[in-house]
């Protein structure tokens, strides 16, 4: 069983806080995320499940989407979007 | 061939207008005048071909760049082009209606600018009376808005013992993000240099105050300090014509807003080239581009590709060749300037020069 972060559960529902949101970069063809006098990019599986929030889904509800989506153990990834949405949360980027 | 690059960021300054005259404002000595500027037809180009050549965000500065009323249009234009649009305002021009209108057409966030805490402190830098309270109003305004917001504070001798009032601002107002930003020496700031400098124990607290500040935790806080009292150079805009691209209110395009002061070079201008060519071809960007360029102590220097060898303008402004090494490097010859203006900065108090057209 994998524990949540504190703050976040499966029930949570999260989206991007104002000033923030997710941008494909055409020019470079990167994932990046714009955020007040900055920008960074996020690689990997990030900005998959970043594309999932749409502020009406649960952080469970997207677990298992991605879940049936990619055949891999629900524990591995519920690991992997707890630990990216956790992280962004602390860092202000998506809120509750 | 490989071009270099795209870049980041654009700083649209589309004016030098400005209510207040501010004593280390970060515009030219020679400022632009309204008869000059760009219409609002060569902003929107400027913004479609920034966003084409890789521009993430744009920041709209001055001047007051709330003195344009084709602001909130070309916020707009930004928005549909996807570029993450920054207001840096001083905020004595914005009432209810011109935010909503901002609010509307897609702002993403607002740099709102305070000269100090203090009234008398306020007035005596920007010059205008009754600002303090405009940018009162105007910081619950934005936060009522719902718009992001960041308060910078330029930091200097006078102010500079303040800190932990700016930040108890910053709170009362709802920032969630603060800029502490030693002023730095070009133009009119280096005119003034001898009345706003801080002596070393004024950096060392400044500098405690922030770290205090930073363990409360809740506050996001951005500090730039003054070069002068460092060993070694910044990356001054992350490398020239590496990341930074800056369009003046004629449209002159520069790598940042000091390099006016270049010699012996043309200054590219959007109303006679692209700005993709200006970026990856003009003899300006390509000038201080890299490494190659580069002069020794820096060209065999281990950090010459981490600060890529500091700033050109400062390099200019105290050494008189734009392509030797930043003299705050403890590695330049002309290390001692630096190091003697420290000394003479807690000697005795000048007059402020305001910066106005001349």
């Amino acid at each position: 069983m994998t524990v949540a972060p504190p703050g976040i559960a499966e029930e949570t529902v999260l989206s991007f806080a104002r000033g923030h949101r997710l941008q494909h970069d055409r020019v470079r063809d990167l994932w990046i995320v714009q955020a007040p006098e900055k920008a960074f990019v996020i690689e990997g599986s990030a900005p998959h499940i970043l594309r999932q929030l749409d502020g009406k889904r649960s952080v469970g509800d997207i677990i298992q989407q991605l879940t049936n989506e990619f055949s891999a153990p629900r524990e591995v990834i519920a690991k992997d979007v707890l630990a990216l949405l956790s992280e962004l949360t602390e860092k202000n980027v998506l809120h509750i | 061939m490989t071009l270099p690059s795209p870049p980041m960021s654009l700083l649209a300054e589309l004016t030098h207008r400005c209510p207040l005259s501010c004593p280390y404002c970060s515009n030219p000595l020679e400022l632009e005048r309204k008869t000059a500027e760009l219409d609002t037809a060569g902003w929107r180009s400027v913004l479609e071909q920034a966003a084409d050549l890789g521009v993430l965000q744009v920041h709209f500065s001055g001047g007051e760049p709330m003195s344009r009323p084709d602001l909130v249009e070309l916020v707009s234009v930004a928005q549909k082009l996807n570029l993450y649009s920054n207001l840096i305002t001083s905020g004595v021009l914005l009432d209810e209606p011109q935010l909503e209108a901002l609010d509307k057409a897609g702002l993403d966030h607002i740099q709102l600018s305070f000269q100090d805490v203090t009234e008398d402190g306020a007035e005596r830098i920007g010059g205008l009376k009754g600002a303090q309270a405009r940018k009162i109003r105007a910081a619950r305004l934005i936060r009522a808005s719902g718009i992001p917001m960041t308060l910078n504070f330029v930091v200097h001798r006078e102010n500079v013992a303040r800190i932990p009032q700016m930040f108890a601002l910053a709170r009362d107002l709802g920032a969630a993000r603060v800029e502490i930003a030693h002023t730095q020496y070009y133009g009119w700031g280096l005119k003034n240099r001898g009345a706003l400098l801080p002596s070393r124990e004024q950096l060392e607290a400044s500098t405690r105050a922030v770290e205090e500040e930073r363990a409360k935790g809740g506050l996001s806080i951005d500090y730039v300090t003054p070069d002068y009292h460092a060993d070694r150079p910044k990356p001054c805009m992350g490398g020239w014509g590496q990341r930074f691209v800056n369009v003046t209110p004629s449209g002159r395009v520069l790598p940042c807003h000091a390099a006016e002061i270049i010699p012996d070079v043309d200054f590219p201008n959007v109303k006679n080239a692209t700005l993709s060519e200006i970026w990856n071809a003009s003899p300006l960007f390509n000038m201080f581009r890299g490494t190659d360029w580069m002069p020794e102590p820096c060209r065999s220097c281990e950090r010459k590709e981490r600060d890529w060898g500091g700033c050109r303008c400062q390099a200019l402004a105290l050494t008189g060749k734009a392509e030797n090494t930043d003299p705050v490097c403890e590695l330049s010859p002309f290390h001692g300037q630096v190091k003697q203006a420290v000394e003479e900065s807690s000697s005795k108090g000048e007059e402020l020069v305001y910066r106005r057209y001349r």
